[in-house]
C-alpha cells in the first residue's frame, strides 16, 4: 500500500527555494562582472582546448557587454542574501539533525559509483531506497563546501587587503579570482546535472520538494 | 502527475502479507485524476485525523479520513491520502508560485527604481551599507601584500581621462585647499618629503591586476605638513583621523577625472603620491608628474596627473561612481 512521508521539512524547501533565485543572480551578475575581463580558458599546457570567453560581438548580442557597473551593483547587493540563506542553511541542517542524511558516510563513495553507473544504464541494482543515495550526499555536500568556497574566495576578492591572509592562503588575488570563477562553471554544472535527475526522477520526487511529503510504497509489517 | 502514481500502484502487486484485504487492482480505478474530481471543499481540510485510523497508524502524517466511510480498507485509505496529497500540492504550489511572481515583481521594481548616479536607488543604498561595513572593519594598520622585484609585470596603460594633449608639465604646481589656508606645491616641494618605495598589486575593478613598483610621497607625510582640519574646525593632525574631516578629493588639471577618498584610506602609509613607476619618472601615459598609487582601492582611484587636493567633510564628487560604480571601491 501507499503512504505519504514527510522529506524535506518546511526550512529546507524555503531555503532552497529562496537559493535559486539568489544563486541565479549571483551567477549572472557574476557574468556582468567577468565580461570586462573574460581571460579563462581550457587547456592543458600552452594549448587551448576553448576560451571561456566570446567574441566581442556576441557579448554585446547577447547583452551582456558594458554592464559592469551594473553587475558589480547586484553582486554586492545581492551577496548578502545569497550568504545569509546559505549560512542559515548550514545552521539548520546541523541543529535539527538533517544533516546526518546529507552528509557523506563511508559507503557514500563506492554507493555514489554504483549509482552513477545505474544511471548509466551500465549497472541493474537501483540504487538504494534512502532519503539521498550516496551520490546525492556527496552532490549535496560537496556544492555546501563550494559555496562556502565561494564566500571566502569572493571575500578574498573583495578586500584582498583587510583579508590579505585570505587572500594568500587561496594563493593571491588572481588564484582567489580564479576559484571564485571556476565554482561558479560547478554550480552551472550541478545545476545542469541536479535539473536532469530531478527530471528523471520524476514528479513525486520533485513535488516533496514543493509539499514536503512524498507518496511511498510501502508494505505492511 | 498520474502516470507516476500509477505505476507505483502497479508496483503494489508485488507486495505480500498486506494486513487488510488487498485492493491493489481497485487502487488504480480508485485514483481519481484532478480533472474528474469535483472542486474541492475546505471541509476537507477540517476532517478528523489518523489517530481513528487503524490501518496507518504508522503513517507520519495526520491525514484526514473520510468522514462517511470507516477508514478501513486500503481504497478508503488510499483516498484519503489522495486528498491529502491534494491538500498538500495546492497549498505548496500556490506558495512557490506565489513566491515567483513575488520576486519576479520584486525584480522588476528594482530595475524601475530613480536612479542615483547611474544605479538604481536600492542597489546604491546597498553600496552604502558595504561601505558602512568595511570602514567599520578598515584598519590602516592592515597593509597590502608587497612584492619582490621580479614580481613586477609589464606596465599597462590604461585610461586617458583628464590627461588632456599638449600639457606643458613644467607649469604643474599641486593646490591644497580645504585647510587652514590654501597651498601650492612645487615637484620640489613633494621630492622634499620622505621618499617611500613600494613594490604592490594595482588591482582593476574589471578584474585583471599587475604588480608596480611605486615611487613617491605619502599622502599622509604630505598631510601631516599641511593638515586637514578637524570636524569642529580646529587645527587636525594626522594621527588622530577619526575626528579629521571625512574626505579627500582629487582631480586632474582639465577636471577631466577626480576621485574622492575617505580620509583613512588617504592616510593608508601605502598611499603614496608617485612620481616614479617602475625605477623610472613617471611618463605623461601614466599621470605625470604626480599620481597616486593607492593599492587599498580599485585601480580607477589610482588618479594620474593629480593638481588640487581638497580636504572636506562633504562627499568629493567621483568620476566613476557617477557611472554607477561605488563611490568607495576600497579593499
Amino acid at each position: 500500500m501507499k503512504r505519504l512521508e514527510k522529506k524535506h521539512p518546511l526550512a529546507i524547501r524555503w531555503f532552497h527555494w529562496l537559493n535559486f533565485p539568489l544563486l541565479m543572480v549571483m551567477i549572472w551578475s557574476g557574468l556582468l562582472i567577468y565580461w570586462a575581463n573574460p581571460v579563462y580558458r581550457v587547456g592543458l599546457g600552452t594549448h587551448t582546448l576553448f576560451k571561456m570567453a566570446l567574441p566581442e560581438l556576441r557579448w554585446e548580442k547577447l547583452g551582456v557587454a558594458f554592464r559592469l557597473a551594473e553587475g558589480l551593483s547586484l553582486h554586492f547587493f545581492f551577496m548578502w542574501f545569497f550568504a545569509i540563506n546559505g549560512v542559515l542553511y548550514v545552521l539548520y541542517t546541523l541543529i535539527s539533525g538533517e544533516w546526518r542524511y546529507l552528509v557523506p558516510t563511508r559507503r557514500s563513495f563506492v554507493e555514489a559509483i554504483q549509482v552513477t553507473l545505474h544511471d548509466l544504464h551500465l549497472r541493474k541494482e537501483a540504487p538504494p531506497e534512502r532519503k539521498f543515495n550516496g551520490a546525492q550526499q556527496i552532490a549535496y555536500t560537496a556544492i555546501i563546501l563550494a559555496g562556502l568556497g565561494s564566500l571566502l574566495t569572493g571575500l578574498a576578492i573583495y578586500k584582498p587587503v583587510q583579508f590579505a591572509w585570505l587572500t594568500f592562503l587561496f594563493g593571491g588575488y588572481q588564484m582567489a579570482r580564479w576559484f571564485h570563477f571556476w565554482l561558479t562553471i560547478g554550480y552551472v554544472v550541478f545545476f545542469v546535472i541536479h535539473v536532469a535527475q530531478v527530471i528523471k526522477t520524476g514528479w513525486n520526487n520533485f513535488r516533496a520538494m514543493v509539499i514536503g511529503v512524498e507518496l511511498r510504497e510501502v508494505s505492511n509489517d | 502527475m498520474i502516470d507516476e502514481e500509477k505505476q507505483q500502484v502497479a508496483g503494489s502487486e508485488l507486495e505480500v502479507g498486506k494486513a487488510e484485504t488487498d485492493a491493489g487492482p481497485e487502487i488504480e480505478l480508485a485514483f481519481p485524476t484532478s480533472d474528474q474530481r469535483p472542486a474541492t471543499s475546505d471541509s476537507e481540510l477540517a476532517l478528523p485525523t489518523s489517530d481513528q485510523r487503524p490501518a496507518t497508524s504508522d503513517s507520519e502524517l495526520a491525514l484526514p479520513t473520510s468522514d462517511l466511510r470507516r477508514a478501513t480498507s486500503d481504497s478508503d485509505d488510499e483516498a484519503a491520502i489522495q486528498r491529502e496529497l491534494r491538500r498538500l500540492s495546492r497549498r505548496g504550489f500556490i506558495t512557490l508560485g506565489a513566491g515567483a511572481l513575488a520576486t519576479a515583481g520584486a525584480w522588476k521594481w528594482l530595475h524601475t527604481r530613480p536612479k542615483i548616479d547611474g544605479v538604481e536607488w536600492p542597489l546604491r543604498r546597498g553600496f552604502q551599507v558595504n561601505e558602512k561595513v568595511a570602514e567599520t572593519y578598515f584598519r590602516t594598520s592592515r597593509l597590502t601584500r608587497t612584492f619582490a622585484q621580479s614580481s613586477i609585470t609589464n606596465a599597462r596603460i590604461n585610461g586617458g581621462l583628464g590627461l588632456g594633449p599638449n600639457y606643458d608639465a613644467s607649469t604643474w604646481r599641486l593646490q591644497i585647499s580645504g585647510g587652514e589656508k590654501p597651498v601650492t606645491l612645487t615637484m620640489d616641494d613633494i621630492r622634499r618629503l620622505p621618499k617611500t618605495t613600494m613594490i604592490t598589486e594595482l588591482r582593476c575593478i574589471e578584474g585583471w591586476s599587475i604588480v608596480v613598483k611605486w615611487a613617491g610621497a605619502r599622502l599622509s607625510d604630505l598631510m601631516s605638513e599641511i593638515p586637514p582640519p578637524n570636524r569642529d574646525g580646529s587645527r587636525g593632525n594626522v594621527r588622530f583621523p577619526s575626528k579629521l574631516v571625512r574626505y579627500v578629493g582629487m582631480e586632474t588639471p582639465d577636471r577631466g577625472y577626480y576621485v574622492g577618498l575617505d580620509m583613512e584610506s588617504a592616510i593608508h602609509p601605502q598611499t603614496l603620491l608617485a612620481y616614479e613607476m617602475n625605477d623610472r619618472p613617471l611618463t605623461w601615459q601614466h599621470g605625470a608628474p604626480l599620481g597616486l598609487a593607492i593599492p587599498v582601492k580599485y585601480g580607477v582611484k589610482n588618479i594620474k596627473r593629480i593638481a588640487s587636493i581638497r580636504y572636506s567633510d562633504v562627499r568629493p564628487a567621483d568620476f566613476w561612481a557617477e557611472q554607477g560604480y561605488d563611490w568607495y571601491l576600497g579593499h
